[in-house]
């Protein structure tokens, strides 16, 4: 079959044992290891939003009965890669009422926490870049250092609606994260580890024959806190219906009206690797990870993986082309009076459970 | 504060020149994605709450009426394209049954019905633009790109059809209509109102009972009758506050009085009733379309008029119906071949200074959505 994942670990080890016979010290070997994996994950996130961007393109064109991009390439596929040229030419505008030094650091504090947040994913069997036993929060701790380039891409732009926005986002991410974090901890509950990878490989295996043993089939517990924790991670992307913060039509483009050139692109990566990350994870916590449906499966595990997580992209794209956006006070209140509470008691009905299994 | 009829007192109070002590000034616009065209809007706010608002305007502003002097009768029509240019067939027409009243001429009866024909389906087309940019104001991209790329598409192949063009079409003449409709479009238009219920049936399913969008909009920039009668609002923003006012019904002008339709109303004036009362218009419209379609005989296509008239000394003033609510042209002519003043009544204009006090104490997010309500084209606002 083709897993990749033993394929890598052993030329890895053979590549450590290499340098190591060039008299590297084994730490250093490691580091070096390491450090090409981080490179292969920073590459994958870096191309990730590319295919997203005209997936959203093509996947929004076939909602509202028109083609999408056709031109540059078959069926347009290169329109991404164009955009991307057009975008690292163009000038970089820096406004005279900007703070130059948050409005230049904005974009990278936005776009450079979601690389690390990579790292504990587990892409496939074998496929972890480090498996972390404290994973989950390790992500969500990471992901939250966002909002700060939010807020400084909104302060520091020096225009009203960029402000607004960023205030809007900082409100709105430190609220969601809230519902967010506390919809994942019945999976927590329930597989005792916050390592992403434990909790995808206790969900191996079928109940009764035929239903995956994956945590979204728990009955009631499972399909709350997946919904709880899409509707958040949507909200924590910034896409509609909660794209309050770059809300179009009342803020031009929110924190980041006034950014052109790279920094802009820099926002859209953050965003659409964002929902990427977001949907890794609903994977490996609520669908299996790279569990497939027969003890074999059909496909290599990272298959699986990649395929049920494009399924949740899809899900975010449906989203955006189908909702009107909330108003900022509803917003709130969604979050505080109706997520937060279905949350916790979410949270109860799962210990209610583990302790009636006991 | 949603309720008061006065006329604000002083400049000041509807205009301020200095930043609140406390608050933010905002200028919504020109260059805004949202207001439609080149209009601005200075708010004041507190936090979210706008304290004040004055729309300011001006920007696209071409002299129509002044130009109007300087040029003969038949070529005013053209001038009444660019008012409103997304309802260029009731400008057309509005013109039109100004000068024909001077004139006292005699429309012949295909002339008649194919106007209202093509001036029912440019209200659907109209009314899709709004349906479409409003989903995009309150954040939904979808309905844009169905109502605006797909139906109104249609329409305008249809006008394309019978006059060449597809957006100023100088279709209505004084004493009939441009030309004949070519073989085979009756046809088309019956097929295309067949199909259009269905697709006012899919805005609803996607927009109309969407919770999210009503909850952006009922309950928002509520207007009392009172209030729209006192600021002189016509059209779907007068009737979604339950005033029952129709120019078709009220003053019926060419066959209108033949045809049988109901005018939709609302109850309290909100910003969902001004959009459904448009929606449910696009339905009363495609029955009156069915109608003309089943009347239509053939027959002449313009009346008796000479190539070149002079019109007697007088004063003339037609209105009618447009999408946007009541639009007039008031013409006094000195028997020149040009008129000697035209004034224009343009329906956005009027519905446009409500906004400064319609604004007042709703938040941000809702100014976008009472201000798309309210439905202005800015090239009749600034004519």
């Amino acid at each position: 079959m083709l897993e990749i994942g033993p394929f890598l670990s052993k030329a890895f080890q053979a590549l450590q044992a290499l340098v190591v016979g060039y008299g590297m010290p084994p730490l250093g070997a490691w580091i070096l290891a390491k450090a090409i994996q981080a490179g292969i994950i920073v590459l994958l996130v870096s191309l990730v939003p590319m295919v997203l961007v005209y997936a959203e393109r093509k996947v929004s064109a076939f909602m509202q009965a028109r083609l999408g991009p056709m031109n540059v390439g078959p069926y347009g596929i290169f329109q991404t890669l164009a955009d991307g040229i057009k975008l690292m030419f163009k000038e970089d505008i820096i406004p005279i009422g900007a703070d130059r030094l948050a409005h230049t650091l904005a974009p990278m504090v936005a776009v450079a926490p979601v690389f690390v947040c990579f790292a504990p994913v587990p892409f496939g069997k074998g496929l972890v870049p480090i498996d972390l036993d404290i994973g989950v929060l390790f992500i969500f701790a990471i992901s939250g250092i966002s909002t700060i380039g939010i807020l400084m891409a909104g302060w520091g732009s020096g225009n009203k609606f960029s402000m607004l926005g960023g205030l809007r986002g900082a409100a709105q991410l430190v609220s969601y994260e809230i519902p967010r974090v506390l919809s994942v901890v019945p999976v927590l509950m329930l597989y005792g580890t916050q390592s992403l990878r434990g909790i995808a490989a206790g969900q191996q295996g079928l109940w009764h024959g035929f239903l995956p043993r994956w945590f979204i089939f728990y009955p009631f517990v499972g399909q709350l806190a997946f919904l709880i924790f899409l509707i958040a991670s949507v909200a924590e992307t910034n896409r509609t219906p909660f794209d309050i913060p770059e809300a179009e039509s009342e803020l031009v483009a929110g924190f980041h009206t006034e950014f052109s050139g790279l920094k802009f692109a820099l926002f859209f990566l953050a965003e659409y690797a964002y929902v990427f990350l977001s949907s890794a994870m609903a994977v490996a916590l609520f669908f299996g990870g790279g569990d497939g449906f027969t003890a074999q499966g059909w496909f290599p595990s990272w298959i699986w993986f990649m395929g049920k997580t494009f399924a949740i992209v899809f899900l975010f794209l449906w989203f955006r082309w189908t909702f009107p956006r909330l108003r900022v006070d509803r917003l709130m209140q969604f979050c505080w009076k109706f997520l937060l509470p279905w949350a916790i008691v979410n949270i109860g009905v799962a210990g209610l459970m583990i302790l009636l299994r006991k | 504060m949603a309720n008061e009829t006065s006329l604000p007192t002083s400049t000041q109070e509807v205009f301020p020149t200095q930043v609140p002590e406390t608050g933010m000034f905002i200028s919504l616009g020109p260059q805004h994605p949202s207001t439609h065209g080149v209009l601005r809007v200075a708010i004041t706010t507190d936090g979210e709450l706008v304290t004040s608002a004055q729309p300011d305007l001006g920007y696209l502003h071409r002299a129509t009426e002044k130009l109007a002097e300087k040029r003969t009768y038949p070529q005013i029509i053209v001038l009444t394209d660019r008012l409103d240019y997304l309802a260029a067939m009731t400008n057309n027409w509005s013109y039109c049954l100004a000068v024909e009243k001077l004139l006292g001429v005699a429309i012949p009866e295909r002339a008649d019905y194919l106007r209202i024909i093509v001036g029912e389906l440019q209200r659907i087309a109209s009314h899709c633009v709004f349906l479409g940019t409003y989903g995009i104001d309150i954040g939904a991209f979808t309905p844009f790109l169905v109502a605006f790329g797909r139906e109104r598409e249609r329409i305008l192949d249809l006008f394309e059809e019978i006059c060449g063009a597809r957006l100023t079409y100088n279709y209505i003449r004084i004493g009939g209509v441009m030309a004949d409709s070519p073989e085979g479009w009756e046809a088309k238009v019956r097929q295309f109102v067949k199909e259009m219920y269905g697709r006012i049936d899919e805005y609803d399913t996607l927009l109309t009972y969407n919770p999210i969008f009503m909850d952006r909009t009922k309950d928002i920039g509520k207007m009392s009758q009172e209030m729209a009668v006192a600021w002189g609002i016509t059209g779907p923003n007068l009737r979604a506050t339950g005033f029952k006012a129709d120019v078709r019904k009220d003053d019926p002008y060419g066959l209108y009085a033949k045809m049988n339709f109901d005018i939709p109303v609302g109850k309290q004036g909100d910003c969902w009733e001004r959009y459904c009362v448009r929606v449910q218009e696009m339905r009363e419209s495609l029955k009156i379309i069915e109608q003309a379609l089943n009347a239509l005989q053939p027959g002449e296509t313009m009346g008796k008029i000479p190539k070149t008239f002079r019109v007697p000394a007088g004063e003339g003033y037609g209105h009618l119906e447009a999408p946007r609510g009541d639009l007039g042209f008031y013409i006094v002519s000195d028997g020149s071949p040009s008129p000697y003043r035209m004034h224009i009544r343009p329906p956005s204009f009027v519905n446009l200074q409500v906004l400064q006090v319609l604004l007042k104490g709703w938040k941000i997010s809702d100014v976008i959505a009472i201000l798309g309500s309210i439905d202005i084209v800015l090239g009749e606002v600034d004519r």
